[in-house]
């Protein structure tokens, strides 16, 4: 009786946080209609806003894929000079607010020499779309490394020992049993960044704006709305926001990711 | 053979003074000592794993201090087997062969080999995954032995198996010189193992080799 007691006390307590989410998601579904969400699909602004938000986040999870996967690696498996300066670093995107990372993405690509020589010789990159996926790359690849480094180091480094007096070189026994090994967590470190660069705001907003049919994607385009005021509008594209977010998890768990202790 | 001259380490509070290992072609070596004082270290040093101040190795009469662990060509089980996961039974017996561009015959041949020593026949096309003990150490010890190091390096290969099966592996080690046609390095904690299975037994003690003892063949 005494624990039955128990196990009710944890679950309202818990289970009070999911009570606010699932009642949240439920109060926009019953504040838009068919009718709201039809008008959305249909406006070409938010159609651009949706491809360019797939598109975006797609780029932006391959290129934190990309810095993730070795930088993961180095920090669980080695030992350098330096690797508590690059561990705080990496840090900082994730407790900056990210107004702030937005303010400096801008301050570097417009007013420093390096983001003029950079706009003179390559290409403009702040209020275009390579904005909206640096802005998202910049705070997506953080949760990326921690994910790829918490793979790491939770996968044996003895494999790879036997690997390499087996005969392989240190990229041969990397490519085919490490990585092998951690196939799970890059799904996941993937899977992350592809969420979070969907919810990015702050940053997207002050470095990329929110030019429709140019830099317009989702999470700006629930802003433009609600600023307009378009709250019917706003809550659709939110909807829309809500289901992708949900198929990306269900997607994630559906790939066997479930009791890696990684989502 | 295997030849440590003056090897000395130092990791914090850790430290190796001057092991010197001699162990003649086709002999099996016990290294013996209390957890903590060093023994897997020398071992990863040997198979090239580990950076050490000062000291030599020599493998078969070639210098190898500062090869890779490829270049040495060692085999090594250590005391959990880490087979690769990812593989079946059979890819972790060809691995070795493989990664070398073997032909395929030649690495078919050599599978089925080991695989009929081993009696892991019927495991061949299994993932390695959820494997017995015994079975995870005899995988382990056909793929280090796959490429036919003239060297086998064993971290307690024999620590996590029930004494039935431990039996059967002591079975299976004792014909190793002479059916592997190679010099052993097995470290273990148990005596009966290193009676059992040493031709030499070394006793390491607060980072020194503090006694040797030989049986004679």
């Amino acid at each position: 009786m005494r624990e039955w007691k128990y196990y009710l006390c944890l679950s309202i307590l818990g289970g009070s946080y999911v009570v606010l989410i699932v009642a949240m998601v439920v109060a926009d579904f019953f504040f838009t209609t068919p009718g709201d969400l039809l008008a959305a699909l249909n406006d070409p602004a938010i159609r651009y806003s949706i491809n360019l938000t797939l598109i975006s986040c797609t780029v932006t999870a391959i290129l934190s894929l990309w810095v993730a996967v070795p930088m993961g690696y180095l920090l669980a498996r080695t030992q350098f000079w330096g690797k508590t300066a690059v561990d705080t670093i990496l840090d900082i995107p994730i407790v900056l607010p990210p107004l702030v990372l937005g303010l400096s993405l801008l301050i570097l690509f417009d007013y420093t020499t390096i983001g003029e020589w950079f706009r003179a010789n390559i290409m403009r990159i702040s209020l275009r779309i390579p904005a909206v996926i640096l802005a998202q790359f910049s705070v997506s690849a953080a949760f990326a490394v921690r994910t790829m480094r918490i793979t790491f180091e939770q996968t044996s480094p003895r494999t790879e020992q036997v690997a390499l007096t087996l005969g392989c070189t240190r990229a041969q026994a990397f490519w085919r049993i490490v990585l092998p090994e951690a196939r799970k967590g890059v799904l996941t470190a993937g899977t992350l960044a592809w969420a979070r660069a969907l919810g990015e705001f702050g940053p997207i907003m002050i470095f990329a704006g929110a030019t429709p049919n140019l830099t317009e994607v989702l999470s700006t385009t629930v802003w433009l709305r609600f600023s307009d005021p378009d709250l019917p509008g706003a809550v659709a594209v939110a909807l829309f926001m809500i289901a992708i977010g949900v198929f990306v998890l269900v997607l994630t768990r559906a790939l066997g990711l479930r009791g890696t202790g990684l989502v | 053979m295997i030849d440590v001259d003056n090897l000395c380490l130092k990791q914090g509070a850790f430290h190796l003074n001057s092991v010197s290992l001699h162990i003649p072609k086709g002999r099996y070596a016990i290294l013996m000592g209390k957890t903590g004082c060093g023994k897997t270290t020398i071992l990863e040093a040997v198979a090239g794993l580990r950076s050490f101040a000062s000291g030599r190795i020599m493998l078969n009469d070639r210098d190898v201090t500062h090869a890779t662990p490829a270049e040495r060509n060692v085999g090594y089980v250590p005391q959990d087997g880490a087979l690769f996961t990812t593989m079946t039974v059979g890819d972790n017996l060809a691995f070795a062969l493989t990664i070398r561009n073997q032909p395929a015959a030649v690495v078919k041949a050599r599978v089925e080999q080991l695989a009929s020593w081993l009696q892991l026949g019927h495991l061949l096309n299994r993932r390695a995954v959820g494997l017995s003990g015994g079975e995870t150490q005899r995988i382990a010890l056909g793929r280090a032995l796959a490429n036919h190091p003239p060297v086998l390096l064993m971290d307690e290969p024999l620590s996590s198996l029930d004494e039935e099966t431990r039996e059967r592996m002591i079975e299976l080690l004792k014909v190793l010189p002479k059916q592997a046609e190679v010099t052993v390095l097995h470290i273990t904690h148990s005596r009966s193992e290193a009676d059992q299975l040493g031709d030499l037994i070394f006793r390491l003690q607060e980072g020194r080799i503090e006694s040797v003892a030989s049986r004679v063949l």
